[in-house]
């Protein structure tokens, strides 16, 4: 802001509240369904207030019970797509922070052939490739598993990308004093290449486990075990069976417990999320 | 990209690789290499006979009008959720980065969405828009509108387009955001000292310095579009009605898993690659280009 103009500044404030406002809609609505009871949920015209179902309606979702109609262990479900963000998002960075020390720091024949090979993945995401890859997951025998969920994501050509650009910023001198200290190539890459990249190691975390989570044709695919089946894939078997007996309260409960995670670590790690998206984009 | 100073060769940079490259070959190539294969094969559905037939499951793509059908609404749904996304962020950026204080406020309140799932942001939207209960539903019908998504293709595709734009508009503003923070205020003081108004200092500086963004943002945004909105239709209408809303992924995907046309579906996956090469192609050069502005 250069000069004050009041109107302008009322102006603006008005636009992004509306902004905030009709952003925000869905998900209200959505903690609203959360916490009223069946009946209610079902009556026109929809409440716009909250009432005093939440926990009610969260034990009867976490927990389901005989009554309830239905029977999908939605507590598994939570703890499925944890473990299956967790891993591709630490294995990402893992793998990706091997591959692109050897890429910078060693000179040795196919280097570049590496390089591309990898580079390669950029474009190939899952969705043009889904038919071959549920055959490859299916002759090794990984369907139903963690292995199966997690693996065929994990190589990423951006989590390498991004740590390739944080080594070349990191100064020559430090390798020439460690070798003088008598430090071998992996005492250099443990004590300190990943020390200094922590930064980037923590922004890419954020986003890879949203990523992760946020999976939905790839465990689709490759689950039909209910006791496999992550969260955010099992949103449509609920309303599958809404079609027949409409269990909004509990659809919009689990909505609501799928979407809480990644939204709690965008909210509170938010700066290392901005970076992250952004450093990793470049 | 060597570091001047580095470690000689030995075995340990081809242990370091292996993880990664091993992934790359068993999930990456090998599955786009058999994709390629597979699209000149005829397979019938048990897999008892297959047939090589070289380009022939190309040709029946290419002479059916329904697969021209689904380019247009692949085009048509890309075009409107890029440029729905795009202008709403880049409004709401604008006056984000034009007040003095809460733009970091503001910024927290609009990036949420990216972290929700476009099956889950699917599912908010069918709630919203069930013909029976849903609140919208409701409020439109207060003014004649008797939606119902599942049997009016239009509005199928309007609901589709709806979610699908909800869930960009936070990755967009952020990067606008962060694009028009990053001018120096100087050239803004300097234009408003010689009496340019806040909408011609946007138009004539702001909106062309950050061109670049603009740019990169149409081109994450098509490609988020075309391939990552499979969820939100899934969800949503599952490509009805009549196909209304059946994207190119989303055929790949039903002609293969459902309707077991493993052939076509394959010379689908094939055509979706050669389209993200081309695309990756077009995002380098720019990057290369996007060099000359600073």
């Amino acid at each position: 802001m250069i000069e004050s103009r009041p109107i302008a500044t009322m102006i603006a404030h008005a636009i992004l509240l509306l902004g905030v406002a009709i952003i925000a809609f869905p998900v209200w609505i959505t903690f609203v369904a959360a916490t009223h009871d069946a009946m209610r949920v079902t009556q026109v015209p929809f409440p716009l207030l909250p009432s005093d179902q939440l926990l009610v309606n969260l034990k009867a979702t976490l927990f389901a019970t005989q009554d309830s109609s239905l029977d999908l262990p939605i507590g598994l479900m939570m703890l499925n797509s944890l473990v299956m963000a967790l891993t591709i998002a630490l294995g990402k960075i893992s793998i990706s922070l091997l591959s692109a020390f050897a890429i910078v720091y060693f000179r040795f024949p196919f280097r570049m052939f590496f390089f591309w090979m990898i580079f390669i993945t950029l474009m190939l995401p899952v969705e043009v490739r889904i038919l071959p890859t549920y055959e490859v997951v299916a002759s090794l025998n990984m369907l139903n598993s963690y292995w199966g969920l997690t693996i065929p994501l994990i190589a990423s050509a951006t989590a390498t990308f991004l740590f390739r650009q944080t080594f070349l910023t990191i100064p020559d001198e430090l390798l020439e004093a460690a070798r003088m200290d008598g430090a071998g190539p992996m005492r250099f890459f443990f004590d300190i290449l990943l020390p200094m990249s922590r930064t980037s190691i923590a922004a890419l975390f954020v986003i890879l486990f949203i990523f992760g989570w946020n999976q939905y044709l790839w465990p689709l695919l490759i689950t039909t075990d209910e006791s496999m089946y992550t969260i955010v894939m099992g949103i449509k078997n609920l309303l599958e069976t809404a079609e027949g007996d409409p269990q909004w309260h509990i659809i919009m409960t689990t909505a609501l417990l799928a979407m809480l995670p990644p939204i709690l670590i965008v909210l509170l790690m938010q700066k290392l999320f901005v970076t992250g998206l952004i450093e990793a984009e470049k | 990209m060597l570091k001047r100073v580095h470690f000689g060769p030995s075995w340990l940079p081809y242990a370091l690789v292996l993880p990664q490259v091993a992934i790359t070959l068993v999930f990456f190539l090998w599955p786009a290499g058999q994709s390629i294969y597979q699209s000149f094969l005829i397979q019938d559905p048990f897999g008892l006979s297959t047939e090589f037939v070289f380009l022939e499951n190309y040709e029946m793509l290419l002479d059916d009008e329904l697969y021209y059908d689904t380019f247009g609404r692949t085009f048509f749904f890309s075009i409107f959720v890029a440029s729905f996304s795009l202008g709403i962020a880049l409004l709401l950026a604008a006056m984000a980065d034009n007040i003095i204080k809460g733009s970091v406020t503001y910024r927290t309140m609009l990036i949420w969405p990216y972290a929700v799932a476009p099956a889950i942001a699917g599912a908010l939207w069918v709630f919203m828009f069930d013909p029976t209960l849903g609140v919208i539903t409701h409020f439109l019908d207060r003014f004649g509108w008797d939606w119902n998504h599942k049997l009016n293709g239009g509005e199928a595709m309007a609901l589709v387009i709806m979610a699908a734009t909800w869930k960009q508009i936070s990755y967009n503003f952020l990067f606008f955001l962060a694009a028009m923070q990053s001018i120096p205020k100087s050239l803004i003081e300097a234009a408003a000292i010689d009496g340019a108004s806040p909408s011609r200092r946007f138009w004539s500086i702001i909106f062309p310095l950050i061109t670049p963004t603009t740019f990169f943002l149409l081109v994450v945004n098509l490609v988020y579009a075309f391939f990552e909105t499979f969820g939100i239709i899934h969800v949503v209408t599952g490509g009805g009605p009549a196909k209304s809303t059946e994207i190119l992924v989303y055929k790949a995907y039903n002609d293969g898993f459902i309707g077991l046309d493993l052939g076509s579906s394959a010379a689908q996956s094939t055509i979706l690659m050669a389209m993200v090469v081309i695309i990756t192609v077009i995002q380098f050069r720019f990057i290369e280009r996007r060099v000359d502005y600073q």
